[in-house]
C-alpha cells in the first residue's frame, strides 16, 4: 500500500532521532551515529495497517526489542512513557494554575496581578500547595534569569509570552470591553502554559529562581525587563551583534546528527509558521461567519413576521432560530480554534526559535574553541620562529614568556573542546526531550480540538434535524 | 474559457420555482450552454404538441440579451398589463470567480503545488456553480412563461423559441435603451402614486401593504444571506490552506465538505431569496400598472365632470371614462388571479427549498464528522511523528461521542 511505503520512508529519516530517544531512556552511552540494523522482516509487522492496539511510538520499541528480548506484541503495548518512568525516580507530579487576573493601581502605572497556585507532591518543594501573586514583568524576569544561565550551555529554555504595548495600554486605560477581556484571558492562558513548560524541564525545575518564583511571597521587581531600561538596550545591541556573527561563522559540522537536526528544525519552523498564519486566518473568518449568521438570523425573523402565510411564517421564524443557534456554535468553535490550536502553534513557533538559539550557541562555542586553537597555533609558530632569532640575551626571556602563554592557551583549548562536547551532549538530550514533549503536547491538544469539531458537527445535525419537520409542515 | 454542462449536471440542478401547472403541451428546457469569454450561449430546446409551432421538437441558440428583449417586449405589451410578467433573468456574472482566479494566479509563487491545485479546483467548482445557476435562472424564466395560460401564446415568445436566425435585428437599439431608462424613472414616480392612491378594493389594499413590506425585508435577507455564504466560503478556503500545509497525502474530505456546504447553500437559500426578491418586484409592477389605470380612471372621471359642466365633448369624455373603467376592471380581475396564484407558488417553492436545504445541511454535517477525523489523522501523522492507525483514531473518536451521549 502506498501509504505504508511512505510511512517506511518517513520512518527511515527519523531513525536517528528516535535512536537518541532510546539512548536517553536506557541511559546507555552510545555513539549517536551507530547504525541500527533495520532488516525488513523486523520492520514489516510495524508498518502493516493491522490492528495495532495502542497509539504508541512503535519504532523505538522495535529497536529495543532485540536487546530486551521481549515479545514483539508485548513491546507494542508498552508506551515509551512507561519505559522512561521505570528509569526515572520521582515521577513528575505538579500542577500550576494562573488565575484571578486583577488590576492593581491606576493610570499608566497600573498592572495586572495574577494568582499563581502550585500544587505538587514533589519533595523538593516545602509545601504541597502554594499561592502567590505575580505580575507580568515577574515572569519576564524569571525567564531572563533562566536564559542567561542555561541557554548558552545548551538547555532549551521555554520562551516567555510576548509583551504587547497595545494590549496593556487598553487595560491600563481601563477599557472594560470585550477585546481587553480577551487580551487578559489570552495572556493568562499563555502564562500558565509557560510555567508548566518551564517546570516540566527537570533541570529548570530545580533552579533556585524558579522555586523562589513559585514559593516566596515577595519578589524583587524585575526592572531589567523593561524595553527601554539599560538592560533592555544592552539586549538589543547583543542581538544585533549575534546576528552579524552568525553570518560570519562557518562551522565545519563533523556530526551528521546536528546537521540533520538543524535542517529539520528549519523546516519545522517554516511549516509551523505557515500553519499558524493559516489558523489565525481561520479564526478570523469563523468569527466573521458567526457575525454574518447572526445578522441573517435577524433578517430571517423579520421576514417571517411579515409573511402572511401562517405555516411559512412559522417555518421562517424557526429558520431564524436555527441560524441564531448556529451562530453561537460558530463562535464557540472559533474560540476553540484559537485557544486550542492557534495558541499552541504560536507557542511552538517561539519554542523552535529557542531551539535554534541553542544550536547557535553551540556554533559560538565551537567558534571560540577554534579561535583559541588558532591562537595557540600562532603562538607555537612564534615560538619556533624565536629559535631562529638572533638576540641571544632576550631569547630566553621571550621563550619563557611564550611557553607560559602556550601553556595557558593549551589549557584554554582543552577547556574549549570540553565545553563544546558538553554543549553537544546537552543539546542531544534536550532535543530528544523536546521532541517527546512536543508529541505529548500536540496529542493532547489535537484530541481536544477534534472533540470540539465533532461536537460542533453533531450539534449542527441536531439543529437541522429539528428544523426539517417544520419545513415539511408548510402547507 | 469554454465550458459546457451536460444532461447529468442538469439533473442535479434544482429549480427554485415550481410549476403548478401540469400542462405538458409546451415543454422548454436548456439542455446545453456554452461559455465563451463573457458571452454565454444557451441552447433553448422546445418540445410541443401545439399546432401553432412549425415543428414539434426543435432547438435554437440564444444569448442573454435575447431573453432581455423578450422580457421587455412582454412588459411593453399593453394587453399583459394585468399580468405578473416573470422577472428577467439577471446577467451572467462571472466577475467574482474571475477575480479570484486572477488573485490565485498572482499568488501562485507563494503556494505549494498541491495547495495551488486545490485552490484552482475550488475555483473551478465555483465557476461551474455560477454557470449552472445562470442556466437555471434562464430556464426558469422560460418555463414560467410556458406555463402561463396567456403568456405562453404570445407571438414574441413564439418567435423567441422558433426563429432560427440571430435575433439581434429585433433587439433594442440605442434609442430604445434610452427609452427604457426613461421608463424606470417613470416607475419610481409610480411608487409615489401607488402609496398615495386611495384603494377601493380590500384585497388590493392588503396585497399592497404586504408586498411593499415583504419586498424590503426580502431584499435585506438576501443581502445578509449572501454575506453569510461568502464568509462560509472563506472558512472553506482556509481549510484548504491548512490541510495543504499539513501535507495531506490522500483525500481531504474536510475541505470538500466545507466548500460544498457553501456552494450548495448558495444554490438553495440565497438563490431562493434572490429569485423571490425579483418575483416580488414583478408583482409590485403589476400593482403599479393597476394603480396607474385607477389614476387614469379617476382623471377621466374628473374630465367627464368638467366636460359635462361645459357641455363640450361630453361623448368623447364619456367614452374615455368607459375605456378607463374597462381597463381598470380588467386589470383588477386578472391582477387578483395572478396575485393569488403567485402566493400559492411562493409558498410551495419556499417549502421545497427549505426542506432540501435542511437535508443537505444534515448530510454535510454527517460527512464532515468523518472528514475531520481523516484530515486530522494525517495531521497527527505529520506533526507527532508517530504512526497512528486510522482504526484506532476513529475508535477513540467514537468513544468520545459515546461518552457524551
Amino acid at each position: 500500500m502506498d501509504l505504508s511505503k511512505k510511512t517506511f520512508h518517513w520512518m527511515m529519516t527519523q531513525r536517528i532521532c528516535l535512536q537518541e530517544t532510546a539512548c536517553y531512556t536506557n541511559a546507555v552511552t552510545q555513539e549517536a551515529t551507530e547504525e541500527v540494523s533495520l532488516d525488513s522482516p523486523e520492520r514489516e509487522p510495524i508498518l502493516s495497517d493491522g490492528p495495532s492496539p495502542a497509539i504508541t511510538p512503535v519504532t523505538p520499541t522495535a529497536m529495543l526489542t532485540p536487546r530486551m528480548g521481549l515479545g514483539t506484541a508485548e513491546m507494542f503495548e508498552r508506551s515509551l512513557d512507561e519505559i522512561e518512568e521505570d528509569d526515572s525516580g520521582d515521577t513528575f507530579d505538579m500542577h500550576i494554575a494562573v488565575s484571578d487576573p486583577e488590576k492593581v493601581g491606576d493610570g499608566m502605572n497600573a498592572y495586572m496581578g495574577y494568582k499563581v497556585t502550585t500544587k505538587t507532591s514533589m519533595t523538593i518543594f516545602s509545601k504541597n500547595e502554594t499561592t502567590v501573586r505575580r505580575r507580568f514583568s515577574d515572569f519576564l524576569g524569571l525567564h531572563s534569569k533562566l536564559a542567561s544561565r542555561y541557554l548558552h550551555i545548551g538547555y532549551i529554555v521555554p520562551p516567555a509570552p510576548e509583551k504587547s504595548i497595545v494590549g496593556m495600554t487598553k487595560v491600563k486605560v481601563g477599557k472594560e470591553d470585550l477585546s481587553s477581556a480577551e487580551f487578559v484571558e489570552k495572556r493568562r492562558s499563555a502564562l500558565e502554559r509557560y510555567l508548566m513548560r518551564t517546570v516540566k524541564h527537570p533541570i529548570l525545575l530545580k533552579d533556585p529562581d524558579v522555586m523562589m518564583f513559585l514559593e516566596s511571597s515577595e519578589l524583587p521587581r524585575a526592572v531589567s525587563t523593561q524595553a527601554l531600561s539599560g538592560a533592555g538596550i544592552l539586549r538589543m545591541v547583543n542581538k544585533a551583534a549575534d546576528a552579524v556573527n552568525k553570518m560570519t561563522i562557518k562551522m565545519n559540522e563533523s556530526d551528521a546528527w546536528f546537521e540533520e537536526k538543524h535542517q529539520q528544525f528549519e523546516n519545522l519552523d517554516l511549516q509551523l509558521r505557515k500553519l499558524h498564519a493559516s489558523v489565525e486566518c481561520l479564526v478570523c473568518h469563523r468569527k466573521e461567519l458567526s457575525v454574518n449568521t447572526a445578522s441573517f438570523a435577524k433578517s430571517a425573523a423579520m421576514l417571517g413576521n411579515s409573511e402572511d402565510h401562517t405555516a411559512l411564517s412559522r417555518a421562517l421564524s424557526q429558520l431564524a432560530e436555527v441560524e441564531e443557534k448556529i451562530d453561537q456554535l460558530h463562535q464557540d468553535q472559533a474560540y476553540a480554534d484559537f485557544y486550542l490550536f492557534s495558541e499552541l502553534l504560536g507557542d511552538y513557533v517561539r519554542l523552535i526559535t529557542a531551539v535554534k538559539g541553542v544550536f547557535d550557541h553551540r556554533m559560538k562555542t565551537w567558534s571560540k574553541w577554534q579561535d583559541t586553537q588558532l591562537l595557540l597555533q600562532k603562538k607555537r609558530e612564534a615560538e619556533s620562529k624565536l629559535q631562529f632569532a638572533n638576540k641571544p640575551d632576550k631569547l630566553q626571556q621571550a621563550q619563557d614568556e611564550i611557553k607560559e602563554e602556550i601553556e595557558e592557551l593549551e589549557g584554554k583549548v582543552q577547556q574549549g573542546e570540553k565545553d563544546f562536547e558538553l554543549i553537544s551532549k546537552t543539546i542531544r538530550k534536550e532535543v530528544s526531550r523536546f521532541e517527546k514533549e512536543r508529541v505529548k503536547d500536540f496529542k493532547v491538544v489535537i484530541i481536544k480540538y477534534l472533540e470540539s469539531l465533532v461536537q460542533t458537527q453533531q450539534q449542527l445535525i441536531k439543529y437541522w434535524e429539528a428544523f426539517l419537520p417544520e419545513a415539511k409542515a408548510i402547507a | 474559457m469554454t465550458s459546457t454542462i451536460d444532461d447529468s449536471d442538469k439533473e442535479k440542478a434544482l429549480s427554485v420555482s415550481v410549476d403548478l401547472n401540469n400542462d405538458t403541451s409546451l415543454l422548454i428546457d436548456i439542455p446545453d450552454a456554452l461559455c465563451e469569454r463573457d458571452k454565454v450561449k444557451f441552447t433553448v430546446h422546445t418540445k410541443t404538441t401545439l399546432s401553432s409551432f412549425q415543428k414539434p421538437d426543435f432547438s435554437v441558440p440564444r444569448q442573454h440579451e435575447d431573453f432581455i428583449w423578450l422580457h421587455d417586449a412582454l412588459v411593453e405589451t399593453e394587453d399583459y398589463a394585468g399580468l405578473i410578467i416573470p422577472p428577467a433573468p439577471p446577467k451572467p456574472d462571472f466577475e467574482s470567480p474571475r477575480e479570484k482566479m486572477h488573485k490565485l494566479g498572482e499568488g501562485e509563487a507563494t503556494m505549494t503545488k498541491e495547495e495551488y491545485t486545490k485552490m484552482k479546483q475550488e475555483l473551478e467548482a465555483e465557476y461551474l456553480a455560477v454557470f449552472k445557476k445562470t442556466v437555471q435562472v434562464h430556464e426558469v424564466f422560460l418555463q414560467r412563461l410556458s406555463s402561463h395560460p396567456i403568456l405562453s401564446k404570445d407571438r414574441n415568445f413564439q418567435i423567441f423559441l422558433e426563429y432560427d436566425q440571430d435575433l439581434s435585428v429585433r433587439r433594442k437599439n440605442a434609442k430604445e435603451t434610452f427609452g427604457s431608462f426613461f421608463k424606470n424613472m417613470v416607475k419610481s414616480a409610480d411608487e409615489v402614486i401607488i402609496s398615495g392612491i386611495k384603494e377601493v378594493d380590500d384585497f388590493f389594499e392588503q396585497e399592497k401593504t404586504f408586498l411593499l413590506d415583504y419586498s424590503s425585508k426580502i431584499k435585506d435577507s438576501t443581502a445578509r444571506a449572501e454575506k453569510m455564504t461568502r464568509s462560509h466560503k472563506n472558512v472553506a478556503d482556509d481549510y484548504i490552506h491548512i490541510s495543504s500545509t499539513l501535507n495531506s497525502l490522500s483525500v481531504d474530505d474536510n475541505t470538500k465538505v466545507e466548500g460544498r456546504v457553501a456552494s450548495d447553500q448558495e444554490l438553495k437559500l440565497t438563490e431562493l431569496l434572490r429569485y423571490y426578491m425579483r418575483d416580488i418586484q414583478a408583482a409590485k409592477d403589476l400593482l403599479y400598472r393597476r394603480a396607474r389605470t385607477l389614476a387614469d380612471y379617476e382623471n377621466s372621471n374628473k374630465a367627464l365632470d368638467k366636460a359635462r359642466l361645459k357641455s363640450k365633448a361630453v361623448a368623447a369624455a364619456e367614452e374615455q371614462q368607459q375605456q378607463c373603467l374597462q381597463r381598470f376592471n380588467k386589470l383588477s380581475e386578472s391582477g387578483k388571479r395572478e396575485l393569488t396564484s403567485f402566493k400559492g407558488r411562493r409558498v410551495v417553492a419556499f417549502r421545497k427549498n427549505l426542506i432540501e436545504m435542511a437535508e443537505l445541511e444534515i448530510k454535510h454535517a454527517k460527512v464532515g464528522q468523518t472528514g475531520d477525523s481523516l484530515s486530522f489523522y494525517l495531521f497527527l501523522y505529520f506533526i507527532l511523528g508517530q504512526k497512528f492507525t486510522y482504526a484506532k483514531l476513529t475508535v477513540s473518536l467514537n468513544s468520545l461521542e459515546n461518552s457524551r451521549k
